[in-house]
């Protein structure tokens, strides 16, 4: 029993002797993308820095940086960002790539979502309730850009066809796809998503669909135990010439789901505005029906 | 996901969940043997607690755990959160109440049956302990097995202190999890049968190890 134990604590302490290690928060699609996959080890091969990527929620992410627990965050929720840097959690953000989000539903789409003018329109559309919305209900980044979208269309989204699955980005399209629901999601989780069944991409190209991912370090100043060069090396990378690239160079199904933007003329890396290039000038890519090629 | 990524995660699996039902034994048995033979004041309230905190939820435990261990928390500075020990430490506070309870329940019946003779010879309490313990080992892996079975199929104290990190604190549950939320639903159960084969093949050694249910034999 004991040697047992003794053989047990070996082999945890084997599986958690690390030098060098970075913790970073990003967000589920981040993640469900493909795209951290892709990174991380060109991350490591590069810098020479392990690096360990907790997948979280906007708002639990950016809980985690200001607890110290992470060396940084990846998140997309401007507004929380600016809070975040206010209440002295992160220096700075610095803008990294973007991407937009869509609204799915089944294809035959019984609300008529597909002709709306905008997405504040066809959240009005939805708000009827004829039909169900599953949305995240979890502080995330996504449910904060739904929850603006709703706030724009003049409708306070209530009742039982409005459905808060209180989940990641996956969890809560299984639920949609289940319940024949509606649901606003990213395009690269959407795209990366294996459950599709009859669902497809009904409404896209607003202004308010644009989303932009932000890399925030956590203070170094607050916690004594961040090693911020290291953030920083990760920082760079990302908005580097290699890291842009490759996010760029990233395909779903042969569909580029990230827009590198870390170098843009409109850049802002503490405050100000909304870079000036939006969705109608980033290059949408086609279409995509749900079924593989 | 690679063979060797599989491979990985189910030894993490096996090494966390076997570590804490190892240190959750060490605590819990003697202490459900205690129990068993002590009588004090407001026992029974002892025991129905304990009873009570078997069905401890997960979650709550990994949320208590996070919060002690966060760099922001009483213990942060040991730097344990997002590491196997946390996932461990967590795993331990979840399945002591059920091993002690289990304990509880096996030497007591012992004890009944022993009593007379443990005290007639004049045996000090560690003494008897002793014995009860040794006796009843059968029922003691029984404890240890249930133990074993909720630390191994556990997701929600995990998830919140492990993180569910690619190479570093992923196990088996979380990976089922992290599967079905990219709707990669088929492969989530595949994962799934893996996780109960390591229960079976955990199950089945420790029986072979005690080597009861042999041929003619109890």
């Amino acid at each position: 029993m004991i040697r047992l134990l003794l053989t047990l604590t070996l082999a945890v302490s084997a599986m958690t002797a690390q030098a060098d290690t970075m913790r970073l928060a990003v967000t589920t699609s981040f993640q469900n993308s493909g795209l951290a996959d892709e990174l991380l080890p060109a991350i490591r091969r590069d810098t020479g820095h392990d690096i360990q990527v907790l997948v979280v929620g906007t708002g639990q992410a950016l809980r985690l940086g200001a607890a110290g627990d992470v060396d940084a965050v990846l998140v997309h929720a401007k507004s929380s960002e600016l809070a975040h840097i206010q209440a002295g959690h992160a220096p700075y953000r610095r803008e990294v790539m973007y991407n937009d989000f869509v609204i799915l539903g089944p294809q035959s789409d019984p609300a008529g979502v597909a002709k709306a003018e905008t997405a504040a329109a066809a959240f009005s559309i939805l708000a009827q309730g004829d039909t169900r919305f599953a949305s995240r209900g979890d502080d995330s980044g996504t449910h904060k850009a739904e929850r603006a979208i709703w706030e724009a269309s003049g409708n306070a989204p209530s009742g039982s066809w409005y459905i808060e699955t209180g989940a990641g980005m996956g969890a809560t399209l299984n639920t949609a796809v289940g319940l024949g629901a509606y649901v606003m999601a990213d395009r690269a989780s959407w795209l990366n998503f294996g459950n599709k069944s009859d669902f497809e991409i009904l409404f896209e190209g607003d202004v308010r669909l644009f989303n932009q991912y932000a890399f925030l370090p956590t203070s170094a100043e607050k916690h004594p135990h961040i090693d911020g060069e290291l953030a920083k090396s990760i920082e760079s990378w990302l908005t580097g010439p290699t890291g842009q690239g490759m996010i760029g160079a990233y395909r779903v199904d042969g569909v580029q789901v990230f827009f590198p933007n870390a170098n843009d003329q409109t850049q802002q890396s503490n405050h100000g505005q909304r870079p000036k290039l939006a969705i109608p000038t980033c290059p949408r890519p086609p279409v995509h029906s749900g079924q593989r090629p | 996901m690679e063979w060797g990524d599989l491979t990985e995660i189910t030894l993490r699996s096996l090494a966390v969940s076997l570590s804490a039902t190892g240190v959750a034994a060490l605590i819990a048995m003697p202490f459900g043997a205690w129990l068993a033979i002590q009588p004090f004041r407001g026992r029974r309230w002892a025991i129905a607690t304990l009873n009570a905190l078997i069905g401890i939820p997960p979650v709550v435990v990994g949320l208590v755990v996070y919060l002690l261990l966060s760099r922001s928390g009483p213990f942060g500075v040991l730097g344990l959160l997002f590491t196997p020990w946390a996932m461990i430490l967590a795993q331990v506070v979840v399945i002591t109440p059920l091993i002690a309870s289990l304990t509880h329940q096996t030497v007591r019946d012992l004890w009944l049956r022993y009593r007379d003779l443990l005290v007639s010879m004049n045996t000090t309490r560690r003494q008897r302990l002793a014995i009860l313990l040794r006796d009843g080992q059968r029922g003691l892996m029984t404890a240890g097995l249930a133990g074993f079975g909720r630390a191994i199929g556990e997701v929600g104290a995990i998830m919140i202190v492990g993180g569910n990190i690619d190479h570093a604190t992923r196990v088996l549950t979380t990976a089922i999890t992290l599967e079905t939320s990219k709707g990669n639903l088929w492969f989530a159960v595949a994962l799934g049968a893996v996780l109960i084969a390591l229960s079976l093949v955990v199950s089945l050694g420790a029986h072979a190890l005690s080597r009861g249910e042999r041929r003619a034999q109890w």
